[in-house]
């Protein structure tokens, strides 16, 4: 399958992105935030490299949320900043940042698809947006939703499909535009378990297809770890698990607690790591 | 009343005449740069224009001849039923064509902005406007203003006309008067300062009822209640506003034009 998406060049002739390029696409820097309330985040730095998926993971209300839309600049921190592809978004007026948030891809929780467009006017959106033309629209469409394995619900209306289902399109939007960036935000949350794999089979084969940078925020553990210990195998077009002891060497973790950082690395560091919170979450 | 209750209540209507004023001025930044979304204007043209026309001339034309029953019962008291074509020309121009359309668009379509943005802030369907890189101000608020504007306008017309209709009937086949004089008085004793009174107003309630529509929309929080809440909010806010905006503009336009 894909490679029939890679043969028509139109959605998937993928921009694959360059994993030597050294800049991070994304730096939180002592990035705080709070709404009415107490702080929701607080002194949040990280960095995300190309290429690299990070999962932030942390129990619920921690700010997980939060800090993706901070990410692409749909919340602005109240001290500190976010530098997205090496631009400083708090010093951006409101109309400089859509060119950013256009270069990045976002999966909300529910999906938030507009519930008043068909999947096809939904998937089309930002090309409708930008006047691409109605065949290359048409073609694009297709293959997202192709990728999604969802061509069959093109004329249908979101109110229609199932919450998976819903997902699955709200991934094919976000992916239709080549980002160089992705973030997804809770894409397996209530959803039962057989979706919630076919969910992530789609972000790693994403992942290990396109190697677009991104940001996944979960508080499904075991999410988390078939991120890590699965690849992209072209040949069974599906997900599949890495030989023993491996481990997919660009998968992170940024673990939160009450709306700090309290473990930023590799799967193995996490491991090791000695933080109480830390050991009972991966417990 | 506690002062603290009064200074936090006043703090909140402050905060609120900010945000709208810097969501106003946002929003007209976005008329005088590209891209100008001209199929939703079109689109918000046929739902608030179009589909306002029915309920508009419906409550213009029973409004004229409310307007007529009542003023000739009292005008045949000083035997000048005759100009009762004046009476109802004139008010319908001036003061009831606009207002009555104004109301009746608020009460139709402020209603459904708030509901329909406000359904989209809780839904997360605005964030993810904003993360497709589209602005809701350009894609969303603008169409409505422009088309409200223009809409209510034409809309303000359609009330006038079917007003006076109204009117007509009333005199001509229940009061059976001469169907010529109500035509005459009607026209004859309209002036500029009349029409140009009559159809300013529309221009500053079409702002209104869109701009007050849509803001409560954006401001939504709280789920469905909070939708709800912005909905009622909206036709309240827009409905005082144009009867405040009415009695501005009337004062204004009667001390320019009536010496």
């Amino acid at each position: 399958m894909m490679s029939s998406i890679a043969q028509n060049g139109l959605m998937a002739d993928p921009v694959r992105n360059n994993c030597a390029d050294s800049a991070p696409v994304l730096v939180f820097h002592d990035v705080c935030h709070r709404f009415y309330g107490p702080p929701v985040l607080v002194d949040i730095n990280f960095s995300l490299n190309p290429c690299e998926t990070k999962i932030v993971l942390g129990p619920a209300g921690v700010g997980k949320s939060v800090l993706l839309k901070l990410a692409n600049g749909l919340i602005i921190p109240r001290r500190g900043y976010v530098e997205l592809f090496g631009e400083n978004l708090s010093r951006m007026r409101e109309e400089d940042r859509y060119p950013l948030r256009k270069r990045t891809g976002m999966v909300f929780q529910e999906g938030a698809l507009f519930d008043s467009l068909s999947i096809r006017d939904n998937v089309a959106y930002q090309l409708r947006v930008d006047g691409r033309p109605e065949e290359e629209i048409e073609a694009r469409v297709r293959d997202a939703l192709r990728f999604v394995e969802l061509e069959h619900t093109i004329d249908l209306f979101p109110g229609s499909l199932s919450g998976g289902m819903r997902r699955r399109v709200a991934i094919a939007r976000a992916i239709i535009n080549q980002p160089e960036l992705l973030l997804y935000d809770s894409p397996t949350g209530g959803l039962d378990p057989i979706t919630s794999t076919n969910i992530i089979s789609l972000i790693v084969k994403q992942r290990d297809v396109y190697h677009t940078p991104s940001l996944l925020v979960t508080h499904r553990l075991q999410d988390a770890l078939a991120l890590v210990t699965h690849h992209y195998d072209a040949n069974a077009d599906g997900m599949v698990a890495l030989p023993k002891g491996e481990i997919d060497p660009n998968t992170g973790f940024l673990i939160l607690n009450e709306g700090k950082v309290i473990f930023n690395g590799g799967f193995e560091h996490l491991l090791a790591c000695r933080d109480p919170f830390v050991r009972d979450f991966i417990a | 009343m506690p002062f603290s209750e009064i200074e936090k209540s006043t703090k909140n209507i402050l905060l609120t005449i900010q945000d709208y004023s810097i969501y106003i001025w946002n929003t007209f930044r976005t008329l005088f740069s590209p891209p100008i979304y001209w199929n939703d204007i079109y689109l918000q043209a046929d739902i608030i224009g179009v589909g306002s026309a029915t309920i508009v001339i419906l409550v213009g034309f029973f409004t004229g001849g409310v307007l007529a029953i009542q003023s000739s019962a009292t005008l045949s008291a000083f035997g000048a039923s005759a100009i009762t074509g004046r009476f109802v020309s004139l008010s319908m121009i001036r003061e009831l064509g606009p207002v009555l359309a104004g109301v009746m668009v608020s009460g139709r379509n402020a209603s459904s902005m708030a509901s329909e943005l406000g359904s989209m802030v809780v839904t997360e369907q605005i964030d993810a406007m904003r993360a497709l890189g589209v602005d809701p101000l350009r894609k969303l608020v603008l169409p409505r203003i422009l088309a409200s504007v223009v809409m209510l306008f034409f809309l303000t017309i359609v009330a006038d006309s079917f007003g006076t209709l109204g009117g007509a009937g009333v005199t001509i086949f229940m009061n059976h008067q001469n169907s010529t004089q109500y035509f005459s008085q009607a026209y004859e004793f309209l002036v500029f300062s009349d029409i140009l009174q009559g159809l300013v107003k529309p221009l500053f309630f079409g702002f209104i009822i869109a701009s007050i529509g849509c803001f409560y929309g954006l401001r939504t929080t709280g789920g469905t209640q909070g939708v709800g809440r912005s909905t009622i909010q909206a036709v309240v806010s827009s409905a005082v506003l144009i009867i405040v905006a009415d009695f501005l503009i009337s004062q204004v336009m009667v001390a320019l034009f009536i010496k």
